[in-house]
């Protein structure tokens, strides 16, 4: 029998409005198996402000307070000051946005709230655009990408930002790459965020979006199995900033990843030849910064 | 006790006198020493509270949002720039029910940058959802913010507490800074009606079809009814501890009056000094100070001036194609009244330009040597070579 950190009990209903083979419901789902009942989630605009469900209902068994695009980080730290001075240590305060909300309108309320050290969880679920409005391009959406506003030709000819590097920069004690496509180690930085009580925690979701990115939704695992097996997106933690660790080591072409999708068909060999470049360059600096 | 203090500090005084427990704050002038004194009070124990400082204005009501969600009473301040940038939160405050308190010192907005007092800030968040309220002078400003988180928890709604930028909020006056064991009088200790709760799940502002989202907007509609009904009453209470009440609006001298000036905000204490000498030279003229504008009380202002001649409305403010907006409020007001004086509307001290006692006795004698009111608001000391 396979053992596994993974609880039995689930927070989230199967009533859901997510797409079919969403990694943003499964990177919900074991979330909040890892961080339990005493939880209370802020959700600003992104898929996951429909997929909880419309009034009246809840596809979750936990609070939600939903807020405004920009600000998730700090309606989280306002929550987590009004738990304070009623005493409420127990109680975890994640922000729970998507990439538009972090990478794009989001950054400004989640820099300032992690430079203030606020006590909450912030999480990312990265599907690399704004998928909620119809797959526009964000600042997260890599080299490559095609999207309704980079469309033809004018696919997205700048890199996805390095949103890790700008946590680090913050010295916060705690931000981790995580994939649903490796529930294990998901479940750990949760279970280990949520310990880390006091502090900014941010943990950066890969998360498939089948219906964005031209994928057969039963390939939603697979797909983020190779991101990270390609070192597209390496899982790794830093703590206070500086101290790197590195969970797994790809070994397997861009292209295993890229010629599989069909936000990226178009590209030809020598942009493919580029992002193989980018990709060892970014592991090298990684490498360099994890130190062993 | 009464103490020579800044207009800003009243407010001060007040959120700290009504046991706050999150604040938040950004700094703009002519706001930041309402927050900057609080900043203190929490740092030094006066208060049992946290301050947050943010980095924006739109930050701060987000802030305030998620702590008035857990069901503790909240703070916050700011003016013009500050207040346009918080308007998406407004909306959000607003029709999430919640009983946040937040200080507005009207400022002009730029371009050109201006510090001064302008009420154009808070008119133009009008539909937001928000009770406002304008005060004359430090004292009011006090008074009407400890009462507005009364009426706050009541209604379930945000109140702001608004003052002019400079004339109030840097003029140090004699304020009666009223004692703790008063303020706890009058305002019990903050039972929230809904709260987010790990024992009670539920998700807050969620996504509202076409089949409830009428409802919702509906209820704040009845919730701003409901401020109309019981202002007085909670003025009632307020008299009865502190032995101070102001209205809603109120009238001066309008008994007799032919002509009745409306006014808001600090100008109307040099409207009470014009007033005051042009009855020493005969003439019938009254004053109605604007407090409430949201709710509007239509009805008591259409009761106040349908039987005068003629009303002369000086705003502070302006909306760009239409006119006054105090002006367009009072005639909408008016208008299916059966009997109803004619309405002039004058612009006058936009981005802090002084508005004088010889300002007001100009309007006065406009008004009252024409014939007929103008469709148009009338600048009042515009100079022309420099149009």
């Amino acid at each position: 029998m396979l053992h596994s950190n993974i609880a039995d009990q689930t927070y989230m209903t199967p009533g859901n409005m997510s797409c079919p083979g969403c990694g943003g419901g499964i990177a919900m789902n074991l979330a909040l198996k890892a961080l339990g009942e005493k939880t209370i989630l802020v959700i600003p605009a992104c898929c996951w402000a429909i997929i909880a469900g419309p009034y009246p209902q809840s596809g979750l068994k936990v609070p939600i307070l939903h807020t405004v695009f920009a600000s998730a980080a700090v309606t989280a730290g306002g929550v987590r000051a009004g738990l304070d001075m009623k005493g409420d240590t127990e109680t975890t305060v994640v922000a729970w946005a998507g990439d538009g909300g972090t990478f794009d309108i989001g950054i400004q309320s989640l820099s300032g709230s992690a430079e203030r050290n606020e006590d909450i969880i912030f999480v990312c679920y990265d599907n690399e655009a704004y998928m909620n409005t119809g797959v526009q391009r964000s600042s997260s959406t890599p080299y490559g990408t095609k999207t309704t506003t980079t469309p033809g030709t004018g696919w997205k000819k700048t890199r996805k930002k390095n949103m890790m590097d700008i946590m680090a920069a913050h010295r916060i004690p705690y931000a981790a790459t995580a994939n649903i496509a490796y529930p294990d180690d998901l479940v750990k930085k949760f279970q280990k965020a949520k310990a880390m009580k006091g502090g900014t925690r941010f943990i950066h979701v890969y998360a498939t979006c089948p219906t964005g990115w031209g994928i057969p939704s039963e390939y939603s695992v697979k797909i983020a199995r190779l991101a990270t097996q390609t070192n597209i997106f390496p899982l790794f933690e830093v703590e206070n900033g500086t101290d790197y660790t590195l969970n797994t080591k790809g070994n397997r072409p861009a292209e295993d990843y890229l010629n599989i999708q069909g936000r990226f068909k178009h590209l030809a060999g020598k942009d493919l030849k580029q992002i193989q470049e980018d990709v060892d360059r970014d592991f090298e600096l990684l490498i360099k910064k994890v130190g062993h | 006790m009464k103490q020579v203090i800044e207009g800003s500090h009243a407010i001060s005084e007040a959120a700290r006198l009504a046991r706050v427990k999150v604040i938040a704050g950004y700094p703009i002038t002519p706001q930041t020493h309402i927050i900057e004194a609080l900043s203190e009070y929490c740092e030094d124990g006066r208060m049992d509270a946290k301050f947050i400082p943010v980095e924006s204005e739109h930050s701060a009501m987000a802030s305030v949002v998620g702590a008035a969600s857990t069901g503790v009473r909240t703070f916050t301040a700011t003016s013009s720039h500050g207040l346009a940038l918080m308007h998406e939160l407004l909306h959000w405050a607003a029709a999430s029910r919640l009983p946040i308190v937040m200080g507005e010192v009207n400022r002009a907005m730029g371009p050109g940058w201006n510090i001064w007092t302008d009420q154009t800030d808070s008119l133009a968040q009008r539909d937001t959802g928000w009770i406002q309220l304008y005060c004359e002078d430090a004292q009011e400003a006090l008074d009407t913010t400890i009462l507005a988180y009364r009426l706050a928890e009541l209604v379930n709604l945000p109140v702001m507490v608004i003052i002019d930028a400079f004339f109030v909020s840097h003029t140090y006056e004699p304020v009666i800074v009223p004692e703790q064991s008063e303020v706890d009088r009058f305002l019990p200790a903050y039972k929230p009606k809904f709260e987010i709760d790990t024992n009670n799940p539920f998700a807050l502002n969620q996504m509202a079809p076409p089949a409830i989202y009428m409802e919702m907007r509906r209820s704040v509609q009845l919730a701003m009814e409901k401020t109309l009904e019981i202002y007085n009453r909670i003025e009632d209470e307020f008299e009865d501890v502190f032995g101070r009440r102001y209205g809603g609006m109120e009238t001066i001298r309008c008994d007799d009056a032919d002509i009745i000036i409306v006014t808001s905000g600090s100008a109307t204490s040099t409207c009470r000094l014009a007033v005051d000498e042009l009855r020493k030279q005969g003439e019938k003229v009254g004053i109605l100070k604007i407090k409430m504008f949201r709710p509007f009380p239509a009805a008591d202002l259409a009761a106040a001036l349908s039987d005068v001649q003629k009303v002369a409305v000086v705003d502070r403010n302006f909306s760009f194609g239409a006119g006054g907006i105090f002006t367009q409020e009072i005639k909408s007001a008016l208008c299916n009244c059966a009997k109803r004086p004619d309405v002039f509307g004058y612009i006058a001290g936009l981005g802090g330009r002084d508005i004088t006692t010889d300002t007001f006795k100009d309007i006065y004698f406009s008004t009252k040597n024409m014939t007929a009111p103008k469709i148009d608001s009338q600048w009042v000391g515009i100079n022309e070579e420099l149009l």
